[in-house]
């Protein structure tokens, strides 16, 4: 049985789980692309912020983690946080999928057990209903 | 050691603080009906005029320079086996500060997340 206040929030928190891990990983790959980060003199480090800010990758990482929080917010307004913060932990299946399939990584039999143990906790908090206290108006 | 492990009990009690003010904020501006951009933009232009959202901002964002401070000189393995209590803490939070009603399911599921991340933070 999906009511409409389920079907939004696991909507919402695919957005979170999608975009957050996504962000994070576009962000750190553009700090990597952009070398050493020199302090001194003081127009190196302007030189260094344009270099990080003249990219595509870290624009496409902030737009990734503006959609997560807008995301987080949204569901917030309509589903308890002790239902959305448990919820979001499935971030890290998207983290251990984009380390085997984007970054090549191996991904350790305890790593595997833990994504297993955190999925099915989630289906647990799935079984609850999202939302706990009426609404204020 | 014992100054780091409350530095990070700290970090995780105002990390998950700061989103329980913004959960707080959220429950304070209302529903959002329709997945409209204009319905969208107008409650997060709601959200904004409530108090609970900047104390949650500056609470967040004082966790998040807490820990890149704390990763410059502190090792990341020992950083992140403590972010599963986040999770123990934002349910109380939920609790108490949300007037949440957590079962006994939701709690089993909880404290399987705790568990689960915890196994993945030791197994990288």
């Amino acid at each position: 049985m999906h009511s409409r206040l389920h079907l939004k929030t696991y909507f919402l928190i695919a957005v979170m789980v999608i975009a957050g891990p996504i962000g994070n990983l576009l962000i750190a790959k553009a700090m990597k692309q952009t070398g050493p980060i020199v302090y001194w003199p003081p127009s190196e480090l302007l030189h260094v912020f344009l270099r990080v800010f003249g990219g595509f990758t870290i624009w496409a990482g902030i737009a990734c983690l503006i959609a997560f929080i807008v995301a987080f917010m949204l569901a917030l307004s309509m589903a308890d946080y002790s239902y959305v913060q448990p919820a979001a932990a499935l971030g890290y299946v998207m983290i251990a999928l984009l380390g085997v399939f984007v970054l090549g990584e191996k991904v350790s039999p305890l790593h595997w057990a833990g994504i297993a143990v955190i999925c099915l906790g989630v289906s647990f908090v799935r079984g609850t209903h999202p939302r706990t206290t009426e609404n204020p108006d | 050691m014992t100054l780091e492990y409350i530095l990070f009990a700290l970090i995780i009690v105002v990390g998950t603080g700061g989103e329980l003010c913004l959960g707080r904020a959220m429950k304070e501006t209302g529903e959002l009906e329709r997945f409209r951009p204009l319905a969208v933009m107008k409650l997060l232009g709601r959200a904004l005029q409530v108090k609970w959202i900047w104390i949650g901002v500056a609470m967040m964002a004082t966790a998040f320079f807490s820990l890149l401070l704390l990763l410059s000189f502190e090792d990341v393995s020992f950083v992140f086996p403590v972010t599963a209590l986040s999770y123990l803490v934002g349910a109380l939070g939920g609790i108490f500060f949300l007037g949440e009603r957590v079962s006994w399911q939701r709690w089993i599921g909880i404290a399987l997340v705790c568990l689960g991340v915890s196994l993945v933070v030791i197994g990288r």
